[in-house]
């Protein structure tokens, strides 16, 4: 509420030629400035990768630096199972969150599972590395890796030899590290469906759940569906739990519980060891093709958040 | 009543990581914090008793800080900035840049600075590093400080403009210091989020196994050791990584609900007024 007063007075005052002004606005422009840097300078590293491969490097299949022969299909793939494999495991239980926070409960508890649910984005990525890599990938060999192989090996996804660490695990590292952007967005989403829609479903003898299933999410799908976008952003880009937990090998993934590698965790691993001209700059393209993709995503992301929430508080 | 259950069910899942992430860095990490020495030595030589992490410690702090001396200033004015005067479509490129920044993953800015400083200069340094950082923090001191600015109620402002005060004076001695608070919160939790970045040190900092404090020469971090020693096959180190996990969690979650509790103190009596 607070906002919504101070932003309009701001408006208010009649604008005169003021230096203060002036520079706060050139020191504002710092954050658009490095973000063209960024672009531009990965971009410029990259060139050389991108003369020598051209387009072909996105779609071929062989990373192997001892022959100078690199392709970004297996990264790509990589890439995408993960992501998207810890988007769908995160989706459920972040828009359970968010009705929960939203909708349900005794502040007191609401207000600790929020912070509960927030912290988790404040935990450093490599404290889950080392935590999926020493409690949760033993566990998950025993408890559900290996029976899945044993059982179920002749589906694709589960076929050949399960491995400790492996896509499955770091697909779980993801959908917890995603977790809090996706339930802490579509509660917001949540909380902005107008009142009155509510009130006419429960109004019309609705229960609970069906005013929240029939009323409440469609008005806010749009909303949700953009946090799971912004959430995705996210999936794709992380890096060091990612790394240590999905076992670091530069083939095209062919089993959930076989290792793998993703565009941020072959960077992670091998740039520091890349050496000559061509290697670290087909590396500064992988992160080139990486950055462009969650630039694109989250800019869209961001503009149909907005969008939404505007359009709903009016 | 059926569907109530799933959605608290759902809440007691999403609480479920955070317990046992806690709960394993602190059984594992703890036995690596019963003797001083970690906090007062450096790495030692496998199989050798009395590593510790002091030199990743101080690497932190010196990198941490020097981050935050360029981020802070910045991002301070910049937030200052969006709500004084950023109604226009530069207020909103500002902050649709600041919100692509924070999405950018941060092993990109690790190429990116390893490229526009490292390789230039031909070596690893940890003043790259704090640039690294610097470009982490900035977007989010930008938004924090916007944000706990335009909780400041609009009378002061007003009131200080009817006294005949200059734009810059309301702005920075009567709207800043009556939002000081929130901006100090905000700054202290991207603080706390710079302290436990790992990627974009890998190749700017690059780690160090003794203690250097000299911002052009690669420095550890605590981060660091937790990357490098958790990977090793030694049962030494990875306890030490273990160790240097808890130390990070603890400082993270310390700065966040502290920074928590006062925001929502901030929020509460703002509108009171």
């Amino acid at each position: 509420m607070a906002i919504a007063e101070a932003a309009p007075s701001a408006a208010r005052v009649p604008r005169q030629p003021d230096g203060f002004r002036t520079w706060t606005t050139v020191v504002s422009l710092a954050a658009p400035l490095v973000l063209i840097l960024i672009v531009l300078v990965v971009g410029s590293n990259a060139v050389p990768a991108l003369r020598e491969f051209g387009p072909g490097f996105l779609w071929a299949r062989t990373w192997n630096p001892v022959k100078d022969t690199f392709g970004a299909l297996p990264f790509i793939i990589g890439t995408l199972i993960t992501a998207f494999l810890g988007l769908a495991m995160a989706l459920p239980v972040g828009v359970g969150v968010a009705v929960f926070l939203a909708e349900q409960g005794a502040p007191r508890i609401r207000g600790a599972i929020g912070t509960g649910v927030e912290l988790l984005a404040a935990i450093p990525s490599v404290v889950y590395g080392i935590w999926g890599l020493y409690v949760l990938a033993p566990w998950l060999l025993l408890h559900v890796s290996r029976p899945l192989s044993e059982r179920l090996g002749a589906i694709p996804a589960f076929s050949g030899p399960a491995r400790q660490t492996n896509l499955l695990i770091a697909s779980i590292v993801i959908a917890v590290m995603v977790l809090p952007t996706l339930s802490s967005i579509s509660r917001d989403v949540i909380k902005a469906v107008p009142g009155g829609l509510r009130e006419a479903g429960v109004a019309l003898g609705a229960t609970w759940w069906e005013t929240i299933w029939k009323v409440v999410l469609p008005a806010a799908r749009m909303g949700i569906f953009g946090a799971t976008v912004l959430a995705l952003g996210r999936a794709l880009g992380e890096t060091m739990a990612v790394t240590m937990t999905i076992g670091n090998r530069n083939d095209i993934p062919t089993s959930l519980l076989g290792p793998a590698n993703t565009l941020a965790s072959v960077i992670a691993n091998e740039f520091s060891e890349a050496t000559g001209s061509i290697y670290p700059a087909a590396l500064i393209e992988l992160g080139l093709v990486l950055m462009l993709v969650t630039l694109t995503v989250n800019i869209g992301a961001l503009l149909l958040v907005r969008k939404v929430t505007r359009d709903v508080k009016l | 009543m059926a569907a109530r259950l799933i959605v608290y069910v759902m809440a007691a899942i999403a609480l479920l990581p955070l317990s046992l992430v806690l709960l394993f860095t602190v059984v594992k990490g703890l036995p690596a914090l019963t003797h001083l020495e970690f906090f007062t030595n450096v790495e030692r030589p496998v199989g050798i008793p009395g590593a510790g992490i002091a030199h990743a410690f101080m690497g932190t702090i010196v990198m941490v800080g020097i981050a935050s001396l360029m981020a802070l200033p910045v991002g301070v004015v910049a937030g200052v900035q969006l709500v004084e005067y950023g109604t226009g479509r530069i207020g909103d490129g500002v902050r649709l840049a600041c919100d692509v920044l924070v999405g950018i993953p941060s092993i990109v800015i690790g190429l990116f600075i390893y490229a526009l400083l490292v390789a230039p200069l031909h070596h690893f340094s940890a003043l790259s590093g704090s640039v690294a950082l610097a470009v982490l923090m900035l977007p989010v001191v930008v938004r924090t400080t916007e944000g706990a600015v335009g909780l400041v109620p609009g009378a002061l402002r007003e009131a200080g403009l009817a006294l005949g005060l200059a734009r810059w004076r309301v702005a920075l001695q009567l709207i800043l210091p009556a939002a000081i608070p929130g901006v100090v919160t905000g700054a202290l939790l991207a603080v706390a989020r710079a302290a436990g970045e790992t990627a974009p040190l890998l190749f700017t900092a690059f780690g160090n196994r003794f203690m250097n404090l000299d911002p052009s020469k690669a420095t550890s971090a605590l981060p660091l050791i937790v990357y490098h020693d958790a990977l090793t096959p030694f049962p030494d180190l990875v306890t030490t990584a273990w160790g240097a996990a808890l130390v990070l969690v603890m400082l993270t979650l310390l700065v966040n609900l502290t920074s928590r509790a006062v925001l929502r103190r901030q929020i509460r009596m703002a509108g009171r007024i």
